[in-house]
């Protein structure tokens, strides 16, 4: 599929009304940086299934749905309050990727650390954003993350300056309104953490009603050298959602960095994290759990740049996959000729619980360095009867015991989570969302609801289009 | 009332017929050993009292405290009071043994309406049957039988069975593999069991076992059948004459 002139004329209404009015049009390098990236989304248009990187996922669904940019829609104080992160420092609260001061709280950071609506730090202190924003993101690539820094806006600005140690994380809550059109957000997050400091950030994306949305996000993460910094990711919008997420993260000396991805709700998701090991010393955690039901097409995408010596990369993806779910691991790790000592792994492991349900892994390493070591591995199975019985025959009923060995398995996630406030988010999120996986079939009605089933209407992806 | 009454019990796997007609009486109280040799359908008898569903029940009945077992889910047999300790106990990464236990011992005790045990209740129970077996407590906080030796998961199995106390207890080959000094270990667990109230099926091929565990009825099983049935003079005497002789001469 070819992005037809109409599909793009489209978004060039959008972006020609966009920037004349956007935070920041009046300053040339944001003004540049925005018109650079939308050129770039009309070169490229829409990728199809011919090229490598999108053979599994297949996006016409979201090329030939006509999506308004969200005016910002509105959200009650006590419709927000069930996503929260209970113990965070501080809570941003953005409302169709609008930041909403209104439900946000920062009255629990430390002096000096920074957390704000992007659009806000444009407008004020824009010399700050400028030596990072859109320095790290590669436009040229990627076309959705082309098109999210053409509509760059608003998001979280988040900075931690020198040797700050903030044990609780920074929670960035985005909602995505109920509309009667289909509408198209574009967060934009910048994410700067200083040397020698400490920091978690949870994006968590939830949404309310049901319509066709598209949440088109894009994360740049600096780490300082020295640093130690988590990332959560976590989709869990409707099923009607299409979420495209890129995480690019650029490592310094000696940092540490991991990234947690649980993918849980959206409808089409594609999430996009892109390391790059660019000081000596550095250390990525890659770490990923994705549940999907229904028609849900899951698709991880690693890119993990090793670009200086002695660097170790760590990813470990769990998927389970029901219903007619698709899930795809794509784990591409390039070895840079200068990043000798190079310690990089990968490993993917799936649950498939359905006959119908499908995943596609696929490893792919470039490696231009003579002195590395790259290891990688993938495994499919199903639930282990013999374990299913074992548990049984101990007393514990069948639900219970699905239950038991799928949270075995996506506990080998949780454990690679440092224990704080943003892991107990998750893994009550994780244990609520397999209690509906554990039913076993024909057993939905003996006590316990299965409501993702509801999702079962027959939207697969991969028939569209 | 008899604990377990076996009727008739016929039971296939894949079309083939292991079992051809098994009658078999245990009262409480009662160890009787089912001895035979190789393929004659001792596990499958084993694995059909625990409600293994891969074994069709074609013809036949059988009655645990009056109840239809046949009709029972494995969950329901086993909070019922019926305990499989297995030949090859299965290995469970991700779950940690001591919570697989408690969660076992709440799931049994909430079926009798009884209130579930929390972690700090479980602690002396548990720590008095793991000293019954000499086994070391750092063993527990790792996952189910996961990287445990031979004798180490048959071990699992009897502690299980100390902390769930069935009313019957199958032991399935729980001797095969192990040197002397674990089989003493795996006795003394299962004879500190051995009341008016329990009773066991011991399942062997070798007579070894019952110098340890004295049953009180022993069975001999030949294709599909029992075929001889005594005290525990007859274990000495297949000892002594081998499994071929009974196999031709019908009980």
């Amino acid at each position: 599929m070819i992005t037809t002139s109409e599909q793009l004329e489209t978004y060039l209404e959008s972006f020609t009304g966009f920037q004349k009015r956007a935070v920041g049009h009046s300053l040339p390098w944001l003004r540049d940086l925005r018109e650079a990236a939308f050129a770039r989304f009309c070169e490229v248009g829409f990728p199809t299934t011919h090229d490598e990187d999108w053979r599994f996922t297949n996006v016409s669904a979201i090329a030939r749905t006509q999506f308004e940019l969200a005016p910002g829609g509105e959200v009650a104080a006590k419709d927000a309050e069930r996503f929260r992160v209970s113990g965070a420092a501080c809570q941003l609260v953005f409302v169709d990727g609008k930041f909403a001061p209104t439900l946000s709280s920062t009255s629990h950071l430390p002096p000096g650390v920074r957390a704000n609506g992007l659009a806000r730090e444009i407008a004020r202190n824009s010399d700050a954003l400028e030596p990072h924003l859109g320095r790290y993101l590669n436009i040229q690539r990627d076309a959705f993350s082309a098109l999210n820094t053409a509509f760059a806006e608003d998001g979280a600005y988040v900075h931690i300056p020198k040797g700050v140690v903030l044990e609780a994380p920074v929670a960035l809550l985005f909602i995505a309104t109920e509309s009667a059109k289909p509408l198209m957000t574009h967060p934009r997050n910048l994410i700067v953490v200083e040397a020698e400091s400490q920091a978690t950030v949870v994006e968590d994306y939830v949404s309310l009603g049901s319509t066709a949305a598209f949440s088109n996000t894009a994360t740049e993460l600096v780490s300082g050298e020295n640093a130690v910094v988590s990332h959560y990711m976590i989709e869990r919008e409707h099923q009607q959602t299409f979420n495209i997420s890129t995480l690019r993260i650029q490592a310094a000396r000696s940092a540490n960095l991991s990234s947690h991805s649980v993918l849980i709700g959206g409808g089409l998701v594609r999430n996009n994290v892109h390391p790059v090991l660019a000081g000596e010393g550095a250390e990525c955690l890659i770490n990923g759990l994705f549940l999907g039901d229904g028609g849900q097409h899951l698709d991880n995408y690693m890119l993990v740049e090793h670009v200086s010596p002695h660097c170790a990369s760590r990813q470990f993806y769990n998927g389970i996959l029901d219903g007619h779910a698709h899930g795809v691991f794509h784990g591409r790790i390039i070895v840079h000729k200068d990043a000798q000592k190079t310690d990089a792994k990968q490993t993917n492991r799936n649950l498939l619980l359905s006959d119908d349900a499908r995943i596609d892994t696929k490893p792919q390493l470039e490696i231009y360095a003579d002195d590395v070591k790259c290891t990688h591995g993938a495994t499919i199975g199903q639930i282990e009867e013999n374990a299913l019985f074992y548990l049984r025959s101990r007393g514990i009923d069948e639900v219970a015991a699905r239950k038991l060995l799928l949270l075995a398995f996506a506990s080998e996630c949780l454990d690679r989570m440092r224990p704080s406030p943003a892991r107990e988010h998750v893994e009550t999120l994780i244990h609520d969302s397999l209690l509906s996986f554990a039913a076993a079939p024909g057993q939905a009605g003996a006590g316990v609801s299965k409501p993702r089933q509801q999702a079962d209407e027959g939207r697969n992806w991969e028939e569209m289009g | 009332m008899s604990l377990l009454e076996i009727k008739n019990l016929h039971v296939s796997v894949d079309h083939h017929e292991i079992l051809k007609g098994i009658d078999l009486v245990v009262n409480a109280g009662e160890v009787h050993s089912i001895m035979g040799p190789n393929g004659s359908g001792k596990s499958t008898l084993a694995q059909v009292l625990a409600r293994r569903e891969a074994y069709a029940v074609t013809d036949g009945q059988i009655l645990f405290q009056g109840k239809d077992l046949l009709a029972m889910k494995p969950e329901e047999a086993a909070c019922e009071g019926i305990f499989l300790a297995f030949q090859y106990p299965v290995e469970i990464p991700g779950i940690g043994n001591a919570y697989f236990l408690r969660s076992a011992l709440n799931a049994i005790r909430k079926y009798h309406g009884q209130d579930e045990m929390d972690a700090m209740d479980f602690l002396p129970l548990f720590r008095e049957k793991l000293k019954l077996l000499d086994m070391d407590e750092k063993l527990m906080n790792r996952s189910v039988n996961e990287s445990f030796s031979g004798g180490e998961k048959k071990r699992n199995e009897i502690l299980q069975m100390s902390i769930l106390q069935p009313k019957l207890a199958i032991l399935d080959e729980t001797d095969s593999g192990l040197d002397i000094d674990a089989l003493k270990i795996v006795a003394k667990g299962v004879n500190a069991m051995r009341s008016p109230d329990h009773a066991m099926i011991v399942v062997t091929h070798y007579q070894r076992l019952l110098n340890e565990i004295v049953p009180d009825f022993v069975h001999v099983l030949a294709n599909g059948r029992i075929v001889r049935s005594g005290g525990p003079e007859l274990a000495l005497e297949l000892e002594a004459k081998g499994y071929a002789e009974l196999e031709t001469v019908p009980a």
